[in-house]
């Protein structure tokens, strides 16, 4: 008695989850039939897919889903397939599935964030020729639905190389990178120019960590450099340049006399550098390379709406469209190094000054 | 009847309570379950689209699994798979780019260059287990490491010059189907499908059928009678983690000849072998079992894509929802047990 | 009588199986009493309802006179019932005396008090002669000692009454005598015994009473003084049992098996077997005897090509078989039946019929170009299971399901069937009861009848009197003599094991 009661809960289970999917196709196509492309002719849509890194990484996804959320608070429009939404990846295998759902959600316009994006990107482009992409940090050729946003990172990264080159008290600066690539090179590249063009003595080292999302190598790797004597580690690693922040937290915890020093990227970095010594509230933060993913990821939104999508194009944002800079947090900087940075920021900016988008020793 | 059964039970118990402790999850936080639900089923099967990708993400599945439950059928942990599969994917990526052949030769070729890497990989804590008494698991588990930083090193050192991810292999290596992928509303699903579901028979048969499956089994139920029984244990041991490292390598070709059709620095693991080990558990260690739960965690880990943008359920939440699939399979002592008690009930 | 236990029409069932059928056994004050009853008959059930481990389904328990309802161990200890296990509970990294104390540590400030606990323990072995060191570690002692470690368990947790399950399997012959020395003295100190085995001759020699049952009923129970052996048998088994296997006077032919200053290390390295001559020739079968460890099974290990010679020959019908590899010898014509069955002679997770090919699995019919052939490893596998009598629900079942002395019979089929030229049975009757052995005897000296060559290793002086033609004696490594069944006793085979020589003249 008890075990038939018993199978019959059970095949009760499977019927109601039968039933649940069954009930679960039926509406979804409903919407594709009824409201949704309707709808969607008077509400621009955009949506972005993120890499690895999740819409939390404080790093460029991050960045770019403030811009999306600025976007859609301006236009007034909601979170949701509706308005505004991101589909975080948690693996590589995800990206095409991901662009896929964005485009069967019919979002007008779809993001990939990050360069690990761009042949997912470049395959789905070409089977929905309908649907209007841009990716982020790379660039995708000859495909009239694609816009790709790239930055002069090598810009933004020379004028944090000034204030580090003038601010070091060791002359050596260090160079934490996620993985080696041109894109990464590029702020490593400026980086070491802006030090060198102040500060020639300066030794800047450059490391690698092979990884964008390990807080524990970045950590191991600031430790290894900061007692070898370098006092600024400019980072370019997204996640794992969380870790050099931990580790030059964790030297002033217990030394709040050292100079420790880390440089941001992407965003305004100052939050992550907060540390409370004895009561005394300090910041490792020197400064950060700002790069305006927001900015870029509003702008392309925004002339999609009007319907002036830059298919095909390659848009690079610089110092000049405030596309890269130095973040606006400048209560560790010398009056010399503002000032300093305004200098450069003319000399690059008129073209004076030609930044390398490599280091010196490629 | 009641063997069987409970063979069937204890797995399809595990996925209920795993589902319905989600639910109580999702209903705790603040989630409705049904639609969460409603959006991981809509997710894994809701259309074509993503039935492909449910299929695309279920053939590495299959492969790890196989490997896993191959090796444990013979008495041995392959913790391995992870590793075997990289070194597998770039060996078949190798191939696929550096040669230029015809089809029927390439693809083949391409394959058994993932398979034979992978068996490379198996066979050296197998051969250090046979010799030295080196147990797979601790050797396995740096041979991990080991395959993920030498991969990525071929990668930017001898495949490509500097980059970050190697060329795409040639059409002639290719897995990618035309045909599939019309099919699937543009789905990533390729034709190694095809092999995973072969090689899933081709498991069967080697365990149920053959003398030498017969002889593996014997090895890995009890060494030492096959010992005294006049079987070579070592042999055994060896060639039991060489088939096994073998399908994991093939599952990395899956990756390199199919998915992405290219390799690329991984910062870290897939995570497939070792789901491959969930799998296995989950499919009892047998090719039908590993083929369906391969289905459910394909499903589970394309449909949990769908979970946030549908229905706001975030997907960390089919994490833990697969995490408890796992907890309830390897408790499945206490299902059994909770089974007798209601066999007890039902008997008084 | 003053009874101390009284377990009064006692029924026991599992999912619908009758383990026991309304048995009753009284164990009266200061006696020794025997429960006698083949293997699975239901002995065990019995005691681990009075032990607190199953509840029974009908029945009543008295202890002293006094209904009790013994619902776990704790009750049963606190009643002053111990059990002495068969396989020891023993930790073996712990002394004696942590080994007694566990899960019964005297505190002192939440410390154990190991001093106190040691005196306690030392008294008590003296007091009943047991003779143990209660500093020294587990692994640094004998079975046997272990064995009194745990009746000093029993004892320092206050038993009365003491339940011995099985215990002379595991001992040699001297230690069997101690033992039962041992259970003398605990009488005498009135406590009261109740001895779990199948063994006649030790029912015979120490117990004033035994209750007999078989197939989970109750058959009665008989006063030791009233009966005999065979009566004891009969009513154990159901029908009449012959002991001294029938047999003709061998005729020895050929010789099969030639051993030549063999030189054997164990798996520490340590020589086992030194300069060690034999011979086994067709229609004979020749057993050895020896006290456990004096280099029997690596002697058997060296034949059948499991273990490294490092010295000497051995020679399998005039052809060298000398580290041969476990296969070839078995090709060439030797049988092995293993000493212990469910290690090395069968795959317990394989079918009963599966296991029944463990060596020609390869072979035609059964595997053909690789691929198994089960229709014919089945078919095989159900002749040998209707020839040698196992009993069993299909040749599908898993071996392990299998009774022990099923199980023996199934590796029995198998190796005979082979039609070897020489089988060594290593321990063939350890564990099992009367009918099987029997059985089993029977086999061997039909095997030796058809002329081939037995070599039977066994510790059961018993079962090497009877079956065998020659008996030779092996201590330390070495042959030490080699003797007529016929013309020796066990005293003397007793001395001989313990390493006196005889006289001489009487080198092999």
């Amino acid at each position: 008695m008890e075990k038939r009661k018993f199978g019959f809960a059970m095949s009760m289970v499977l019927a109601a989850g039968t039933i649940l999917g069954a009930c679960g196709g039926g509406e979804e196509e409903a919407t594709d039939n009824g409201g949704g492309s309707g709808e969607n002719t008077d509400k621009f849509t955009v949506a972005m897919v993120t890499d690895v890194g999740g819409v939390d990484d404080k790093s460029f996804n991050q960045s770019a889903w403030e811009g999306l959320q600025a976007f859609g608070e301006e236009n007034g429009l909601e979170k949701g397939t509706d308005g505004y939404d991101y589909i975080q990846s948690k693996s590589d295998a995800d990206y095409k599935t991901n662009l896929n759902t964005a485009v069967r959600n019919e979002f007008d316009l779809t993001y990939g964030i990050g360069y690990k994006l761009k042949p997912a990107i470049e395959e789905v482009a070409k089977q929905r020729t309908e649907s209007q992409f841009a990716i982020v940090d790379d660039v995708v050729e000859g495909l009239d639905n694609v816009t790709s946003i790239t930055f002069k990172e090598h810009e933004g990264s020379f004028l944090v190389g000034v204030v580090a080159g003038l601010q070091t008290k060791s002359d050596k600066i260090g160079f934490v990178g996620g993985i080696e690539s041109d894109l990464i090179n590029k702020f490593a590249g400026g980086f070491e120019a802006g030090v060198k063009a102040v500060n020639p003595d300066a030794d800047v080292t450059i490391e690698f960590a092979g990884a964008f999302d390990k807080a524990d190598k970045g950590q191991q790797m600031a430790s290894a450099m900061y007692s070898s004597g370098i006092d600024i580690i400019y980072h370019a690693a997204g996640g794992t340049g969380n870790g050099v922040f931990a580790e030059a937290k964790s030297i002033k915890e217990t030394d709040p006399e050292k100079e420790v020093w880390v440089i941001g990227v992407d965003r305004d970095q100052s939050e992550e550098g907060k540390v409370t010594v004895d009561g005394k509230e300090m910041n490792v933060t020197l400064t950060s390379m700002v790069k305006r993913v927001d900015l870029a990821v509003q702008d392309v939104a925004k002339k999609a709406m009007d319907g002036e999508f830059p298919g095909g194009e390659v848009i690079e944002y610089g110092l000049d469209a405030e596309g890269v800079s130095i973040a606006p947090t400048q209560d560790n900087l010398t009056e010399e190094s503002i000032a300093a940075v305004d200098e450069w920021t003319e000399k690059i900016k008129n073209g004076e000054v030609e930044v390398p988008t490599v280091p010196s020793g490629k | 009847m009641s063997k069987k059964w409970a063979v069937l039970a204890v797995p399809v118990i595990s996925v209920l309570l795993g589902l319905l402790a989600g639910a109580v999850i999702m209903l705790v936080s603040g989630n409705n379950p049904a639609a969460g639900y409603m959006a991981l089923w809509n997710g894994a099967f809701g259309d074509s689209f993503y039935a492909g990708e449910t299929l695309r993400q279920m053939t590495p599945y299959i492969f790890a699994g196989l490997a896993v439950a191959f090796a444990f059928r013979t008495g041995l942990f392959n913790i391995g798979v992870e590793g075997q599969l990289l070194v597998g994917w770039l060996a078949s990526v190798w191939v696929g780019v550096a040669f230029e052949l015809p089809k029927v030769i390439h693809l083949p070729l391409a394959v058994l260059a993932g398979a034979a890497a992978g068996a490379v990989w198996g066979f050296i804590p197998g051969f250090l287990k046979a010799r030295l008494r080196v147990h797979e698991v601790i050797v396995t588990i740096m041979l991990n490491y080991t395959a993920l930083h030498v991969t990525n090193h071929f990668i930017r050192n001898v495949i490509s010059d500097g980059s970050d991810a190697t060329d795409v292999v040639k059409e002639s290596a290719s897995l990618r189907s035309p045909f599939l992928e019309n099919l699937t509303d543009f789905s990533s699903l390729h034709n190694g499908i095809f092999l995973a579901v072969i090689a899933a028979i081709i498991m069967w048969f080697l365990l149920e059928k053959t003398t030498l499956g017969y002889e593996l089994r014997a090895v890995g139920y009890n060494q030492h009678a096959s010992e005294y029984a006049g079987m070579n244990v070592n042999r055994n041991i060896i060639l039991s983690m060489v088939i096994s490292g073998a399908f994991a390598g093939i599952g990395g070709s899956m990756q390199g000849l199919g998915t992405f059709g290219n390799m690329f620095i991984n910062s870290g693991f897939s995570g497939i072998g070792f789901d491959g080990i969930a799998v296995a558990l989950l499919g009892g260690n047998t090719a039908v079992g590993v083929v369906l739960a391969a289905l459910l965690f394909g499903a589970l880990k394309v449909g949990s894509l769908n979970m946030p943008v549908e229905s706001g359920v975030p997907n960390e939440l089919v994490e833990i929802v697969i995490a408890l699939i796992i907890f309830f399979v390897a408790s499945s002592y206490m299902i059994t047990w909770l089974l007798s008690r209601f066999k007890k009930k039902e008997a008084k | 009588m003053d009874y101390v236990i009284e377990m009064l029409g006692i029924r026991k069932e599992f999912n619908g199986f009758v383990a026991n059928d309304n048995i009753t056994l009284q164990l009266a004050r200061g006696e020794i009493h025997a429960l006698l009853g083949e293997n699975g008959a239901g002995k065990s059930t019995l005691m681990n309802v009075l032990f607190g481990l199953y509840q029974p389904e009908a029945g009543e328990i008295k202890v002293n006179g006094k209904p009790v309802h013994i619902t776990n161990p704790n009750i049963a200890n606190d009643l002053g019932i111990g059990m002495v296990h068969q396989h020891f509970m023993l930790v073996d990294t712990f002394t004696v005396t942590e080994n007694i104390i566990l899960g019964n540590e005297p505190k002192k400030l939440g410390t154990v008090n190991l001093k106190q606990a040691e005196q306690k323990v030392r008294e008590l072995s003296e007091q009943y002669g047991l003779a143990v060191d209660p500093s020294a570690k587990i692994a640094d002692i004998s079975v046997g000692m272990q064995q009194r470690v745990e009746i000093l368990k029993t004892l320092y947790r206050g038993a009365e009454i003491l339940i011995f399950d099985e215990p002379t399997a595991v001992l040699t012959p001297q230690e069997i005598k101690e033992l039962i020395q041992i259970m003398r003295a605990l009488i005498k100190e009135g406590k009261s015994i109740i001895l779990i085995t199948h063994k006649l001759k030790e029912i015979m020699e120490v117990c004033d009473r035994v209750t007999v049952i078989r197939k989970g009923k109750g058959i009665g129970t008989v006063d030791v003084s009233e009966t005999n052996p065979n009566h004891l048998a009969s009513l154990m088994v159901g029908r009449d049992v012959t002991f001294t296997t029938e047999k003709t006077a061998a005729e020895p032919k050929q010789t099969v098996l030639e051993v030549r200053g063999l030189s054997v290390n164990d798996a520490r390295g340590v020589q086992a077997v030194r300069d060690l001559d034999l011979e086994v020739r067709a229609g004979e079968i020749v057993g050895i005897c020896g006290v456990d460890g004096n280099g029997q099974s690596e002697l058997i290990e060296a034949i059948t090509g499991l273990r490294k010679v490092s010295a000497g020959t051995i020679e399998l019908n005039g052809k060298e078989i000398t580290s041969f590899k476990p296969r070839k010898v078995t090709e060439s014509g030797v049988a092995h039946i293993p000493q212990d069955r469910h290690k090395h002679g069968l795959v317990l997770d394989y079918p009963i019929g599966a296991n029944m090919v463990l060596q020609t699995y390869y072979q035609k019919p059964f595997s053909k170009s690789g691929i198994m052939n089960y229709k014919e490893v089945y078919k095989k596998a159900n002749t040998l299971i209707e020839e040698f009598d196992v009993r069993t629900p299909s040749e599908t079942t898993l071996a392990r399901a299998l009774s022990g002395g099923n199980q023996q019979k199934a590796i029995i089929g198998r190796e005979v069937d082979r039609n070897p030229d020489l089988l060594i049975a290593a321990q063939p009757t350890r564990g099992l009861d009367v009918g099987a052995i029997e059985f089993i005897h029977r086999r061997l000296i039909e095997q030796r009848d058809n002329g081939k060559a037995v070599l039977l290793l066994s510790f059961e002086l018993d079962e090497i009197m009877n079956v065998s033609d020659r008996i030779a004696v092996i201590y330390e490594g070495q042959i030490v003599a080699v003797v007529d069944p016929k013309e020796t006793t066990e005293q003397e085979l007793g001395l001989l094991m313990a390493g006196s020589k005889r006289g001489a003249g009487e080198r092999v």
